[in-house]
């Protein structure tokens, strides 16, 4: 067995360049394989995160049919007071609790149909990113009477830090809300749907302006990392009063299309890797018939001196392991390095910064180095190598041995 | 000069023999075929996917937009309020918008409003619109699931989206209330009844846009012969530049006229991204390509050293040797993005209606698309990736013929 391995790998040396070449084929291609797939998953990670920082959170409790309806009736009873039962119950969570409502705000100049949020001023920086993209005055001190809204809103509204803005909707028992609030912050999330038509105040405030009593519409929950998410749905689930027509939805059924917008994404890149594997995979194809077909003598005096096919084409299998081998091991060792340098430096390019930003994404990607983007390319190329040189080994048994040692 | 000559002399003779010489050892040149036809026909196929998904995005950016260029009050994009109108199109720039190369335009009244029921009251943004015009310029919503069109600029009913009037618990025949800021600042608000709903192309736009007839806003907000809009289309949203400035000549200093380019600097950067992202995509194939394709070629050199030294010794000159190496590579080349060519105009042209993706429609609504993929091949990619195969190929083969070439026959005929 030893000795079969040792034919093999001096076997491969026989033809240097050759060997090189298709090794470097090979070391290409789980270099690019291991960069890409990185990125790809580096680039989902900072998607999700990105796109459920600002509203959506991790999981959110809400009243059945809020979710698609968003009416002002459909609320969650009691809010705080289960937002306290949550947070004792899970300790690592982020929870706040948030009221919905449509209010017309006007400034002295403009009025927009906006959708105003009643939050926890001091919860609020726990599940979401908004509070921290201020980009004037400051952000909710729980205090009543403030508002922050988005930079576009701001802007129709020509209203500033200290300006007055007047809200007017409906309660939750249809009678008429209005109010009068101070403008003291705007927040830029770079997303123009909530810049323009987002608007917090606190949560108390929101209560008594809208006659919510107790009641919120959601409460929103931030876990550590997004595995933590089924295991802390299921535990929310059980500590529901029972009865209450309340559910918890996790970030996938809150906003549905960033899981599909991942996986239209995910098909355009597995078809390149799949072109980049079966080209590699021709090449293997290539060099092992060639080192096949250029020893049909040698093979002949081989089967000749007694030596059964079947060993034959085990030689031709490990040949091509070795070498699948080699492309494997250098290519894992340069794409981890390659990886790391990226990890730590980042990576763009140009005109990449606008597109980032209609994501909510950083306009610099960080790949994710992780076992599966190191190992999953390299693998399936191995393989890939190994069933490529499936029909070098098989011409193996139709040889003859008189008419194969005549052969040039 | 004379040696340059000789070589285009034997130019015919070089590419007989270089015919023969890749069909001497067939399985390998066919091995190698098959991996050449493949990579480009990855490139034309992936690319011409994605040209199809970016064209759509755009597509439907535009007709949301709506537009290939606007003309606004040089204040409305900073402030979109009906304090920054202006008098309906007339006189000169009328005539400009009425001939060719402007395909359709409309002129609109766009207005924040509020579209109360008696159950909900929800933000929008309030169209005016002629809707004669508005359907040339493609800007209407695409399906009416519900009641009817708008009848024309005087219609005074109210056009909602799907999602819309389920927020709104509303339905067409109930009345709900409109309201918007006149120019002075107050309130303008008046019943209207629902008369249809629209399915949008995409659900957001469906909760953003209610149309109404442009009379009847205009009256509502009592400026009579005045927008707040015009959008025009050309032939081609990629050449907008072309006629832009005629427009802008015709509709004077007073007021601004944009591109889309502009008007929505994600798109046009999507679209611009997008041919980057093709050639690197060619590259990348191309580059694990070559290593099969320099392989290729040195074991054809290596395999017939003893008779690549004959003929130097017989008087062949080593550029002509180069050049019998290049042929060979070139002729690989081009069998192999023949059939590429073939091969992704086959795959191709089964998709040309449309490949359906409505598995995954919340995910391209979020990328803003539709929910049908429509390949879109364009001659230029064909080209860029035939290019990109040729050229480089021919660059990558340089190194094997060039050792070739620099063969001492003696030592090369001494081989075994």
């Amino acid at each position: 067995m030893n000795l079969t391995w040792r034919l093999a790998w001096r076997n491969l040396w026989r033809h240097r360049r050759r060997t090189w070449l298709t090794v470097s084929a090979m070391v290409v291609c789980n270099v690019l394989l291991i960069f890409l797939i990185g990125l790809q998953l580096g680039s989902y990670d900072v998607m999700i995160e990105g796109s459920l920082g600002p509203v959506t959170g991790h999981l959110q409790v809400q009243r059945e049919g809020f979710q698609e309806d968003q009416r002002i009736r459909d609320s969650v009873p009691a809010a705080t007071a289960l937002a306290r039962t949550l947070r004792r119950a899970l300790p690592e969570a982020e929870v706040g609790v948030r009221g919905t409502a449509f209010a017309l705000a006007s400034s002295e100049a403009r009025s927009f149909g906006i959708q105003l949020q009643g939050v926890e001023a001091a919860r609020e920086p726990g599940v979401s990113t908004l509070p921290g993209m201020l980009a004037e005055g400051r952000y909710l001190r729980g205090e009543g009477e403030e508002i922050v809204v988005g930079r576009l809103l701001a802007r129709n509204l020509q209203a500033r830090p200290g300006d007055e803005v007047v809200l007017l909707g409906s309660g939750r028992d249809g009678s008429m809300a209005a109010a009068v609030a101070r403008l003291v912050g705007v927040v830029d999330s770079g997303v123009a749907e909530l810049d323009r038509a987002l608007a917090q105040v606190d949560l108390a405030w929101f209560q008594s302006v809208f006659a919510m009593g107790d009641h919120a519409h959601a409460l929103v929950l931030r876990l550590p990392h997004l595995e933590a998410v089924p295991a802390a749905k299921a535990r929310v689930q059980t500590l529901l009063p029972p009865d209450s027509e309340l559910v918890v939805l996790d970030w996938d059924q809150l906003q549905p299309g960033l899981r599909q917008a991942i996986r239209t994404d995910m098909v355009s890149a597995w078809f390149l890797y799949g072109v980049l594997v079966l080209l590699v995979a021709f090449s293997v194809l290539n060099t092992q018939l060639m080192s096949v077909l250029e020893r049909t003598r040698e093979f002949g005096v081989m089967l000749a001196l007694g030596l059964g096919p079947g060993r034959l084409a085990r030689l031709v299998a490990m040949e091509t392991a070795l070498l699948g081998g080699l492309g494997l091991v250098l290519g894992i060792l340069f794409g981890t390095v390659l990886t790391l340098a990226l990890a730590r430096w980042g990576f763009t390019y140009p005109g990449m910064e606008e597109v980032a930003q209609q994501f909510n994404l950083p306009a610099r990607l960080y790949p994710r180095p992780g076992a599966a983007a190191l190992l999953v390319g390299p693998g399936v190329v191995f393989v890939g190598a190994l069933l490529a040189a499936l029909y070098p080994a098989l011409r193996l048994y139709r040889l003859q041995p008189v008419a194969a040692m005549r052969a040039v | 000069m004379m040696r340059i000559a000789t070589s285009l002399r034997l130019l015919p003779s070089l590419l007989t023999l270089a015919w023969r010489n890749l069909w001497r050892n067939h399985r390998r040149t066919l091995v190698m075929l098959s991996a050449i036809a493949l990579g480009v026909w990855a490139m034309i196929f992936m690319t011409a996917m994605m040209r199809g998904m970016i064209d759509q995005m755009v597509q439907n950016g535009l007709a949301t937009l709506p537009g290939h260029a606007q003309i606004h009050h040089p204040d409305f994009v900073r402030d979109p309020s009906v304090v920054n109108r202006f008098a309906e199109p007339g006189g000169e720039l009328l005539a400009a918008l009425e001939q060719p190369p402007v395909t359709a335009w409309a002129a609109r009244l766009r207005v924040p409003a509020v579209v109360a029921s008696e159950y909900a009251s929800r933000g929008v943004t309030l169209l005016g619109v002629d809707p004669a015009a508005e359907a040339a310029l493609g800007s209407l919503p695409g399906e009416l699931v519900a009641g009817r069109a708008l009848q024309g600029p005087a219609d005074a009913g109210v056009v909602l989206g799907e999602s819309l009037a389920q927020r709104l618990e509303t339905a067409v025949g109930r009345r709900v209330v409109l309201m918007s800021q006149d120019p002075d600042n107050d309130v303008a608000d008046r019943g209207a009844r629902v008369v249809g709903i629209y399915r949008g192309r995409l659900e957001g736009d469906e909760e953003r846009f209610a149309y109404t007839g442009r009379d009847s806003l205009q009256a509502l907000l009592g400026v009579e012969g005045e927008v707040t809009e015009a959008a025009m289309n050309g032939p081609d949203y990629r050449r907008v530049v072309a006629w832009l400035p005629d427009i802008r000549r015709a509709a004077g200093a007073s007021l601004s006229v944009q591109p889309w380019q502009t008007l929505n600097p994600f798109l046009a950067s999507m679209l611009g991204l997008q041919d980057g992202y093709a050639l690197v995509f060619m590259l990348v194939v191309f580059l694990v390509l070559s290593f099969g394709l320099v392989n290729t070629l040195v074991m054809a050199v290596f395999e017939r050293t003893r008779e690549l030294g004959l003929i130097q010794a017989l008087g062949m000159r080593p550029g002509l040797i180069l050049l019998l190496i290049l042929m060979e590579s070139l002729w690989l080349l081009l069998l192999g993005l023949a059939l590429g060519n073939a091969l992704a105009l086959a795959t191709l042209w089964p998709l040309r209606d449309g490949l359906d993706l409505s598995a995954v429609a919340a995910g391209l609504e979020m990328m803003a698309m539709g929910t049908t993929l429509y390949p879109l091949l364009e001659l230029s990619d064909m080209a860029m990736a035939s290019a990109v195969v040729v050229g480089l190929g021919l660059l990558a083969s340089l190194l094997p013929a060039w050792r070739a070439s620099r063969l001492a026959p003696v030592v090369a005929l001494a081989r075994d």
